[in-house]
């Protein structure tokens, strides 16, 4: 078969692959990432049926899924949101770093992977996927809920660390020697001080030089811009995802909003052959052996942040019902546990992706369970709550007589 | 009795604001960014936690807002055309390809050109009344028009064709 058929044949059977797949997940109310990462490890090397079109397609289209999902995250948030985010609940947010961090650091430490590969699992057992809790919010309903406000802030807090987080990773990464390696860390972080300052003060010149009357030419600008600004990041050693993240920062108002609606159908192909590119470059075989450890960090993960979401909830003065809620809706990590992955690659720790890889499987998947799974012990908590206070429990109160209908004739 | 609305930030959604009813019950409204609200109605038992949401696009908040907020506006207009036998009254709406978009009431010159007078306008859920001759329409507004039969046909086609 001549390359061209072979290769449009194999991309879209794993797309078509990948629908059907995450129509199931839709159905069962699962996330489709933990699928995806399956079917992924499926066509992978290794795998049930190994691929034959080049890795290089895949490997440029995930880097394409960082840069939308990322751009698009920023997109969400606007600059104005952000600091007074950071100034109402920073305590907040070192507590759910610290808290979460620290076990997938120590971890490490234990295994004897070296401070690189600890600062690494650092990020990915402390971030949350803001992608998978906030569909998950939106399908049960709980955006109107009142410990919501407080998880929001988490992933926004999150996401903002992830920023300066992630050039971190990426100069120590690429430095050789101590010297160097303080010295990328200063230039990255210096670049990203600039850009943000950029993001933040002059969003509105950001807007207007890539806004467009036709959609076409709006979404070729900002997507064409989104992959310079990434491009030229990761050349400063400040991390693709961080650069497009801050575009997405600046671009605000209705432009952000239109862009959106517009990126949001790409961001889900793009992201889909992220997760699977993840999985095509784990061997599987090396999964079972890190099953084990993946899960001891797992019980972990869910129990820090169960911890952190009643702390939170409590300071944002939620019931104790609330409060358990907003940890289970915290539990989730996806996408930034694997961009971190991604970046370590094998180069430091050869068992560092597949133990990423079974920790997020299990993580994404339980993260859309938990809300769920806590709700009756939620409902007894808010029952046992409802007795204690003082006054008539709202359930017992006879219901108001409806008022007495108007003695004026309607006016006609 | 004043209603206390408390005004919560989402981040990333929009904004939520919700309030107790004299009956005990919480509900509120999530604005999204892209004019999506969801009506939430709070759990009796845990007032925490939404017992239903209801997602409402754009056009159809505007069609739940006017359901609440009108009936005080007809009942009072259905009072003012009893009250006079023989008088006309109507609403007449400010089209958006209207000639006197942005133009004051006096530049219309309703009065001196029809004998209607225009004693109110609506603009949203807020209420202009007996506007002043320097009052500026905007695509949208409702006038409250008062005359003879005839004189409110005449402004009705008078803001239409200019």
């Amino acid at each position: 078969m001549n390359p061209t058929a072979r290769l449009l044949l194999e991309l879209g059977a794993v797309l078509f692959g990948l629908g059907a797949v995450g129509r199931f997940a839709g159905r069962i109310g699962l996330s489709p990432i933990p699928l995806y990462l399956l079917a992924g490890l499926a066509f992978g090397t290794g795998g049930l049926v190994p691929l034959q079109a080049p890795a290089s397609f895949f490997a440029t289209g995930s880097e394409v899924g960082v840069v939308l999902l990322l751009l698009v995250l920023g997109l969400e948030y606007t600059a104005d949101e952000l600091i007074t985010n950071v100034r109402r609940q920073a305590p907040v947010g070192l507590l759910d770093l610290l808290l979460n961090g620290l076990p997938g650091a120590i971890f490490a430490a234990v295994l004897g992977w070296g401070p690189l590969a600890a600062l690494a699992m650092f990020g990915v057992t402390a971030i949350s996927s803001s992608g998978i809790i906030s569909k998950v919010l939106t399908d049960l309903g709980r955006l109107g809920n009142r410990e919501t406000p407080a998880v929001l802030s988490v992933l926004v807090i999150e996401d903002l660390a992830m920023a300066a987080y992630l050039p971190v990773l990426t100069a120590l990464i690429a430095a050789s020697s101590l010297v160097s390696a303080v010295y990328s860390v200063l230039v990255a972080l210096g670049t990203l001080a600039v850009v943000l300052t950029i993001a933040l003060r002059h969003g509105e010149g950001v807007t207007r030089f890539v806004g467009a009357r036709s959609d076409d030419v709006l979404l070729l600008r900002v997507l064409g811009l989104a992959l310079m600004v990434a491009g030229a990041a990761e050349a400063a050693h400040v991390s693709a995802a961080v650069g497009a993240f801050l575009l997405g920062i600046a671009l605000s108002g209705d432009v952000a909003e239109h862009i959106r609606g517009l990126l949001g159908p790409l961001r889900d192909i793009f992201a889909a052959v992220f997760f699977v590119f993840f999985g095509l470059s784990t061997d599987p075989a090396s999964l079972p052996s890190e099953l084990l450890p993946a899960a001891v960090l797992a019980i972990v993960g869910v129990a820090t942040k169960l911890v952190t979401g009643w702390i939170v909830g409590r300071r944002t003065g939620v019931g104790p019902a609330g409060r358990l809620r907003a940890g289970a809706a915290l539990v989730a990590r996806g996408e930034f546990s694997i961009i971190i992955a991604g970046l370590v690659g094998a180069s430091v720790i050869p068992t560092f992706a597949p133990t990423v890889a079974a920790y997020v499987l299990m993580m994404a998947m339980l993260g859309p369970l938990a809300p769920r799974l806590v709700d009756p012990f939620a409902r007894r908590l808010a029952r046992q709550a409802a007795q204690r206070r003082p006054g008539p429990p709202a359930k017992k109160r006879p219901p108001d007589p409806r008022p007495e209908p108007s003695a004026e004739p309607p006016a006609r | 009795m004043e209603v206390e609305v408390e005004e919560t930030r989402l981040p990333g959604i929009g904004l939520r604001h919700d309030f107790v009813t004299a009956q005990g019950r919480r509900i509120g409204v999530i604005s999204q960014r892209n004019g999506v609200r969801h009506v939430v109605i709070y759990d009796e038992e845990d007032s925490d936690a939404c017992a239903a949401t209801i997602e409402l696009t754009s056009e159809e908040s505007e069609v739940v807002a006017e359901l609440l907020g009108a009936p005080r506006i007809t009942e009072r207009f259905a009072k003012l055309r009893e009250q006079v036998e023989g008088l006309a009254t109507d609403g007449l709406p400010i089209a958006p390809g209207s000639p006197f978009v942005n133009a004051t009431l006096g530049d219309t010159a309703i009065r001196t050109r029809t004998g209607a007078s225009v004693v109110a306008a609506l603009r949203g859920d807020e209420v202009f009344a007996s506007p002043t001759p320097d009052f500026r329409f905007r695509a949208g507004d409702r006038l409250i028009v008062v005359g003879t039969k005839d004189g409110v046909s005449a402004v009705r086609a008078l803001l239409a064709s200019g």
